[in-house]
């Protein structure tokens, strides 16, 4: 059988906020444990951010937020993906996120919101388990 | 010498005998490192004062070099300011969290800006889309800073305005509003954090690239130092260095090195060092580790008084006082078990008190999870006030000065960050220094070290990977009104429609011809922010003049 390909994230930040330590972190972690990871920077818009996971042709999406635009941003991400028919690119997220928003969350597309809190070993896990190359 | 030679060879000869004791006797598993890694003796003595000199280490409160405080009476003489940063929604919100915290017996205002605000992108601009009004306070013009500050006296509270790239404009508005109230620029007290050094090292918020933006920081001393001498133009911020994962010596070497980064430029400005440098202040974090922040406190101000007397050659002693705000650190705080925070937030607020900080913003219990809620913050305004008023410490200056361990640890911080500034004078100075991401890159490994360290359990956060309660109680968060995205853009609208666009035009203009001919842009700001032209408007010129700064994405 031939080797198949790593699986490749994209880390995002969109938003204004400079909080990026976390994103920072998860992404470090999540190429430590062997995936090939792309870091968007700072202060990226949801297009933006659509266009380099299709141009990067990556397989998911971890997304940082802390400046609680969460309720915007990451249904915006999902709606372009569909637009751009790659909805198959899975999508999850961290960042200062209330409970209370997290089922709305789940329900528009993101697949797991992690908490503060999470160590990297769970993201990595989490991340084996539930994201597989799309183009193989 | 402090110590009599004798007297130190028979402290020597005794701390064999307990060594010996204390190495044959089981221990439990126990990391004698502080939280970022710096080791700890596990009892310290006299010799590990190393020649201590009481004179030249530590002196008298009020005099060089500051160690033990910066005024001679310090909390005698008056408490630290207490300061709860607030902002959020619109300006009638925050102004009326403000009227609440004053009511409360805060002494001081400190401002939340929100994200496009910070940014330099008017409330109606698709960038600032889903952000109005959620990290902080919405100011596009003259029209909201009105209403943020309305009825509240200008000349009767000291403000600190949070906010960077886009400061020159907003301390641009808070000088009108002072205007529109009858008060002359010189009785204005106050800080604008103005720190942009920091932004491309931690914080990250800027527009234009370190050069441009060192330029308009510079500017801004410049013409406080000529029209608002008791304004602070800089808070030279390790706050920001900290919360990016940074160690405590990090935190400490990178912050003073930005301020001789902007020491240096007001020199070659043509601006006397004893003319500028009272005016500067800082910012620092204050972390769990309660005997390294205290000595991190201790250490900043001996090393900013070496640095201003010895490297710039400042007379004045004022140039040589290092006076800070401090924080406690929003980054140890946990989701899990909010109500801990509370405690962890006391622990803080202790050590910047026995650290001598001259104010100090307590964190609330539930910012993990949202901006405060009116409940929490009194909570921790109230913990201030009972370190103030019942703890006692207070009582005796510096209490632990001439503690062995807080001493040592307190000259082992100040050798580790001057290594580090001498690194960044040999790269060239700071701003070389962030042009080849050197703090940056040796601040994301300190944060990755520590993360992979609470992941192993060698450091502990109780309720996150220690002590973990299966079903967590919830407490109430502070919701902010989705309306204020609607009622911001309508008053954005109705003041671009009122104001006198002719004049508007020809003010911005005026800005962008100054900033081409490298003027100092204050005045101009001003004259453009008097006729309502907007945070967005200005920060275009910046944009188009100075160009955009795309984060090079280390990781």
């Amino acid at each position: 059988m031939a080797d198949q390909r790593r699986v490749r994230i994209l880390i995002g930040k969109a938003g204004l906020d400079g909080h990026d330590r976390g994103a920072k972190i998860v992404a470090r972690a999540l190429r430590d444990a062997g995936f090939e990871v792309i870091y968007t920077g700072l202060h990226h818009t949801p297009e933006m951010i659509v266009e380099t996971a299709i141009q990067e042709d990556v397989d998911a999406i971890g997304l940082s937020i802390l400046s609680g635009a969460h309720n915007y941003l990451f249904p915006e991400i999902i709606k372009l993906l569909k637009e751009k028919g790659v909805d198959d690119i899975v999508v999850f997220g961290g960042g200062i996120i209330p409970k209370d928003d997290i089922p709305g969350l789940l329900e528009k597309g993101i697949k797991s919101i992690f908490e503060p809190g999470t160590s990297t070993a769970e993201i990595i896990n989490w991340v084996k388990e539930n994201v597989s190359p799309r183009n193989p | 010498m402090l110590f009599d030679e004798r007297k130190l060879e028979e402290i020597r000869q005794k701390k064999e005998i307990w060594e010996k004791e204390y190495k044959s006797l089981p221990k439990r598993d126990i990391d004698l490192t502080t939280i970022s890694g710096m080791d700890i003796p596990p009892l310290a003595i006299p010799e590990d004062l190393d020649g201590f000199d009481y004179l030249r280490a530590l002196g008298f409160p009020g005099s060089f070099p500051f160690t033990r405080g910066v005024y001679s009476t310090m909390y005698h003489g008056r408490l630290w300011t207490m300061r709860q940063f607030a902002g959020f929604g619109s300006p009638e919100d925050t102004n009326r969290r403000f009227k609440f915290l004053l009511d409360q017996g805060q002494t001081g205002l400190s401002t939340a800006f929100d994200m496009p605000t910070l940014m330099g992108y008017d409330c109606d601009h698709t960038r600032a889309r889903g952000e109005v009004g959620k990290e902080g306070v919405s100011v596009s013009s003259l029209a909201d800073m009105e209403v943020l500050f309305d009825g509240i006296r200008l000349d009767e509270v000291t403000t600190s305005m949070t906010i960077n790239c886009t400061a020159s404009i907003i301390l641009a508005m808070y000088l009108v509003v002072a205007e529109k109230q009858g008060i002359s620029w010189d009785k204005l007290d106050g800080t604008i954090q103005n720190d942009m050094l920091k932004e491309f090292i931690a914080q990250r918020e800027w527009i234009c690239p370190p050069r441009p933006s060192v330029k308009i920081v510079v500017d801004m001393i410049e013409f406080c130092v000529k029209h608002i001498p008791k304004w602070h133009p800089v808070s030279i911020s390790g706050y920001h260095i900290r919360e990016a994962g940074s160690t405590a010596v990090q935190e400490l070497a990178f912050t003073l090195a930005d301020g001789i980064g902007y020491v240096q430029e007001c020199i070659e400005r043509g601006i006397n060092v004893d003319d500028f440098a009272p005016q500067l202040s800082f910012f620092f974090n204050v972390h769990n580790d309660f005997l390294e922040e205290v000595s991190k406190f201790r250490a900043a101000r001996r090393m900013w008084a070496k640095i201003m007397r010895d490297r710039f050659g400042a007379k004045n002693p004022k140039s040589w006082m290092l006076r800070t705000h401090a924080q406690t650190a929003g980054a140890s705080l946990t989701a899990q078990q909010p109500l801990n925070n509370i405690v962890r937030v006391a622990i803080q607020a202790l050590a910047a008190v026995f650290g001598g900080v001259q104010s100090l913003h307590t964190n609330s219990m539930d910012e993990t999870l949202a901006l405060p809620t009116e409940e929490s913050v009194t909570v921790a305004l109230r913990t201030q006030q009972i370190i103030a008023e019942e703890s006692g410490v207070v009582n005796s200056i510096d209490p632990l000065g001439g503690s062995y361990v807080i001493e040592a640890l307190t000259n082992r911080m100040e050798k580790e960050a001057f290594d580090y500034i001498k690194k960044i004078d040999e790269i060239g100075g700071i701003i070389k220094a962030i042009d080849i991401g050197f703090p940056q890159k040796e601040i994301a490994d300190a944060a990755y070290i520590y993360q992979k360290e609470l992941d192993r359990g060698k450091k502990v956060i109780v309720g996150v990977n220690k002590y973990v309660t299966e079903k967590e109680r919830t407490i109430p968060t502070l919701r902010i009104n989705e309306e204020v995205d609607k009622s911001q853009k309508e008053r954005l609208r109705e003041i671009k429609r009122r104001r006198n666009n002719e004049a508007v035009r020809r003010h911005l203009g005026a800005i962008v011809r100054a900033a081409r001919e490298g003027k100092n842009l204050m005045p101009f700001i001003i004259d453009a922010v008097r006729e309502y032209a907007t945070v967005g408007e200005i920060s275009d010129i910046f944009r188009e003049v100075y160009g955009i700064y795309r984060d090079p994405g280390y990781f």
